[in-house]
């Protein structure tokens, strides 16, 4: 029997507002426990929740992006369980009303455009962690995460491989990015997925029993896990066994999913509308004024890279694959207008470069009218692209111009005829052995002489200057 | 006359005269409280005598600086224990929160902290707010000033106590349901329910979010306006907060006549179950109310009889959701020696909560259980709308409603502490209000055989405490209940 996937996938985006879904405090990372906490965060009593219009932007332009149905009125509403890390005893999110409905994003799988439908996307809070002491019965709480606005983003089951799911996990956290709403960060938790899969029949229509992973944080495990679960179902099935609804833990140390709970062992959570909070209603003027902040996204952008710029896919890709380096690309190309050398040195020496420093394209020292400029030097033969690729680290590390830069390093290009012809003629007069063997014929002998200039002027001569004098030179 | 005996604005005017000092004020306080507060038990924590002769003192000293006084300025107010007061313990009169001491304050509480009361302590009430006669607090009943065998209504028992007993010369309360207008009709004070969203929230212990509400009680109507305008305001703390113009509420009581007011008398409040007593006396003071100028016109809300029921889901299944916080992991009391989770949970809730925030907690669980939703919750929310259209029409008519508070007077001590239904019918009056977040406030209007209080309820249109208070206000007026005091022998 042939079985195919069939998979939704249900993404929690952290997003980036300065505080909290619900209160002031700040959403920053890695500090002491429990000291980004205020009284709603603890969920003291009497505490009250005020939610926060930057998180609502930001899921509005999600919306956007994704070509989702906004709910112009949409609620929060109370999902209750008990648990350490959720200081009330409930977490508001949003349940019947959220504040995206359908739409869908486009992923490209082998060279293959495909809609993926997104049912829906709601705002809701993080709850805190709980932390265990090693080698000790104590737990403990830290709520400095408590209150963190989350964007959760719910796939249809549109998805038929793990291939397809690794695009569109890809594909939306570029976007996330690019709108400036996510770091996308799924080690540090601030892009998590969960997708559910069943499999069925090939052919059959009617969906299989669905099994939800969690504990996926890389692309890598999502791929992963996937894999391991469709396997274990097309075995069981094959076996003539069944599989159960249940939720499976991805084990990285084994490669396994393993239960969690099972169908039974799911909460009621009686939601129900948060009366501490109003209807959110969204005005649609609002909604055309946020449309006009969404640039233009990443798939469109490396399409018109590869036009425009008569770019290669791969270029265009990894120069899109962030925000801040097309930006950085596209503003150097309006000062140097030859794409494709200001393409090769962006995704070469500067890439190289954030990389080794750790900085983003937005922070590099060197900004796109620094390498512009560099690059006109090159261009102008006032240096050589050797000693232009040299400089470059150190432009890094001074404030200097790559003129100033030049000069000072004494690597002006030598490209005047009267100077180059002294330094020739010496050259020619020391060995006039390869001189006259050039003249006899043997003109790879060319090169040798050339190096000859080249060491003469201790590397500034214009190649291309010497070459062409030399060749006047012999011919005499 | 002895100071205790003033009213809020009597004791004012002494005061900003320079007649008295706060400094007196808060000797006579302390003095009073400690001669009754053994028999009355308005209380659960009071300000200690260091502090509040050094906060006096603080005032009488200021006050040559200041050169002007602020209207609650020296004025001794009780401040129900739901109400977070920073560094002074807010019990809830629960066993679950009996250490718990905020390091907030309540809005109202920063807004009555500007004009520098004097904050003579915490009154007592039912467990979370849940009950009609205070016997549900952790820490004991309350007792009624009138008859101390009797309650002194719930859930602001305590409150209401206070005042009616002169151990304060007003006091806050919170109205869910009736918790504020029912005890002050049981102990013959004023007692005041703002429209719903009047009153900022923010650090009101909550027990139903869509229903609570802060208000005043007094000795007169005229002392609820001036605690009214301490009150309200929009704060950015609580979204249901609303944004409001608010008019100075005692202008509202200074007239004697309610002349071009028209007055709905809804005939479903006078059906089965009210006491006779109680019904003859709200007849005379319908009979007044026309005497002073009202147009009296008999109104329908249908209904009415389903509003018990349909507060009784709503208002338990929020309360099933604001009391899940209270699981013994960050604050308040923890059941000792669990060996995992789910125990510690279990124990903690078995018991910290009281029988009655039990009760309510499961009710409200089971109306918003899978399966459930439908039939119970969401239904009452329909209902509660169909409640709010009731009287949406019926105000098109009339400018107030004139209606009992409870249909009997305060009932004995431990009368109905096993009859759950039979204590929620007490409330079946002042909770119609309450679904559809109205003002309504409760004013005396005489005295049964046994010589308890019984109170008037007048309901007016949603921000419309203006009407509501000229009415009571020309009411007070055209009788004189007041004179007539509680005794407590010491």
């Amino acid at each position: 029997m042939v079985y195919e996937p069939v998979i939704g996938v249900e993404v929690h985006a952290q997003l980036q507002t300065q505080t909290k879904l619900f209160c002031s405090c700040p959403t920053s990372f890695g500090l002491p426990p429990n000291t980004q906490a205020c009284p709603v965060c603890l969920g003291l009593p009497g505490s009250l929740p005020v939610l926060n219009q930057r998180a609502v932007e930001m899921a509005v332009r999600t919306g956007l992006a994704l070509h989702c149905e906004l709910n112009l009125a949409n609620q929060f509403s109370r999902k209750n369980y008990f648990y350490p890390d959720l200081p009330k005893g409930y977490q508001v999110s949003q349940y019947d009303l959220p504040i995206c409905g359908p739409g869908w994003l486009e992923i490209s799988v082998n060279g293959k455009s495909k809609r993926v439908r997104i049912m829906r996307a709601h705002l809701e809070e993080d709850a805190g962690k709980n932390v265990h002491d090693e080698g000790s019965e104590d737990s403990h709480v830290d709520l400095n995460r408590a209150g963190t606005p989350l964007l959760e983003i719910v796939t249809e089951p549109d998805l038929y491989s793990s291939d397809e799911v690794d695009a569109y996990l890809k594909t939306l956290r570029d976007l996330l990015v690019y709108l400036d709403v996510c770091d996308g960060n799924m080690e540090q938790g601030s892009f998590r997925c969960e997708p559910n899969v069943s499999i069925r029949p090939k052919g059959q229509e009617s969906l299989g029993t669905k099994v939800e992973l969690k504990n996926i944080n890389s692309f890598r495990y999502a791929k992963d896990a996937l894999d391991y679960e469709i396997s274990r179902q097309a075995e069981l099935l094959g076996e003539g066994g069944t599989v159960q609804q249940e939720t499976r833990l991805w084990n990285v140390q084994n490669g396994q999913t393993a239960v969690m709970r099972s169908k039974e062992g799911a909460h009621d959570y009686r939601y129900f509308p948060d009366p501490d909070l109003l209807p959110v209603t969204i005005d649609s003027e609002w909604i055309e004024e946020l449309r006009g902040t969404i640039p233009e996204l990443p798939s469109v952008r490396r399409q018109r890279f590869t036009q425009d710029y008569q770019l290669s896919e791969y270029d265009s890709a990894i120069l899109t694959d962030s925000k801040g380096l097309a930006d950085y690309f596209e503003s150097c190309v309006k000062l140097f207008s030859h794409p494709k050398t200001v393409s090769n040195w962006v995704t070469g020496e500067l890439i190289r470069e954030l990389h080794v420093s750790g900085t983003s394209p937005e922070d590099s020292p060197v900004g796109p009218e620094r390498l512009a400029e560099l690059l006109q030097l090159v261009d102008s033969g006032r240096v050589s692209l050797k000693a232009a690729r040299d400089l470059f680290p150190e432009l890094y590390s001074t404030d200097l111009t790559p003129e100033q830069l030049v000069k000072e390093k004494g690597l002006v290009q030598v490209s005047d005829e009267g100077q180059l012809t002294i330094i020739i003629e010496e050259v020619l007069a020391a060995h006039s052995a390869q001189a006259e063997q050039y003249r006899g014929g043997k003109e790879a002998v060319l090169g040798f002489l050339v190096g000859q200039v080249m060491k003469a002027s201790k590397g500034k001569a214009n190649p291309g200057k010497v070459n062409e004098l030399l060749k006047q030179s012999l011919a005499t | 006359m002895a100071l205790f005996k003033l009213t809020l604005k009597e004791l004012q005017d002494k005061f900003t005269s320079g007649e008295i000092t706060a400094g007196e004020i808060a000797r006579a306080y302390l003095l009073r409280i400690s001669q009754v507060e053994p028999k009355i038990k308005s209380y659960i924590s009071l300000t200690s005598r260091e502090d509040l002769l050094v906060n006096a003192q603080a005032i009488d000293d200021g006050l040559k600086a200041w050169r002007k006084t602020e209207p609650l300025m020296g004025m001794p107010l009780g401040i129900k224990d739901n109400i977070c007061t920073k560094g002074m313990r807010t019990t809830c009169g629960s066993r679950m929160l009996e250490h718990f001491v905020p390091p907030y304050d309540a809005t109202v509480m920063t807004k009555f902290k500007a004009q520098k009361p004097l904050i003579l302590g915490k009154t007592n009430l039912d467990e979370f707010a849940m009950g009609s006669s205070t016997e549900h607090s952790a820490f004991g009943p309350s007792r009624n000033p009138w008859n101390q065998q009797h309650i002194p209504g719930g859930s602001s028992g305590g409150s209401a106590a206070a005042v009616a007993a002169d151990e304060c010369v007003a006091a806050v309360g919170s109205d869910t349901g009736g918790s504020i207008r029912q005890p002050a009709a049981c102990c013959g004070v004023v007692g005041l329910k703002p429209t719903y969203g009047r009153v900022s929230r923010f650090g009101l212990v909550a027990f139903a979010s869509s229903l609570d509400q802060i208000g005043p009680i007094t000795k007169t109507v005229t002392d609820a306006a001036i605690m009214l305008n301490a009150l309200v305001g929009h704060d950015p703390l609580d979204s249901t907060s609303a944004k409001r113009d608010f008019p100075d509420f005692t202008k509202s009581a200074k007239k004697k006549d309610i002349k071009k007011l028209v007055v709905g008398v809804p005939q479903e409040y006078f059906a089965e179950g009210l006491d006779p007593e109680v019904a003859e006396k709200i007849q005379d003071a319908i009979q007044v109310l026309e005497g002073i100028g009202g147009k009296i016109q008999e109104v329908t809300l249908p209904s009415t009889e389903r509003a018990i029921a349909t507060y009784y889901l709503i208002a338990t299944a929020e309360a099933s959701s604001n009391l899940a916080r209270y699981d013994g992991v960050k604050y308040g009391f923890r059941a000792k020696e669990s060996k995992e989770l789910a125990e510690m949970y279990h124990s903690t809730r078995s018991q910290g909560f009281g029988p009655e925030v039990k009760r309510r907690i499961m009710l409200g669980t089971y109306a918003l259980s899978a399966g459930y939703y439908e039939a119970y919750y969401a239904k009452a929310q329909a209902v509660r709308t169909m409640i709010q259209r009731d009287f949406d029409a019926v105000f098109q008519e009339v400018d107030f409603l004139v209606s009992p508070v409870m249909p009997t007077p305060a009932f004995r001590l431990g009368e109905r502490l096993e009859d759950p239904l039979q204590m929620y019918l007490s409330d079946i009056y002042t909770i119609p209000a309450s679904l559809a977040g109205l003002p309504a406030i409760s004013i005396p209007c005489g005295f049964s055989s046994k010589g308890l209080p019984i109170g008037l309820q007048l309901t007016g249109r949603p921000f419309e405490e203006n009407i509501v208070l000229r009415a009571a206000y020309a009411y007070e007026q055209a009788t004189n209940w007041r004179s007539k005091r509680p005794v407590i022998r010491s």
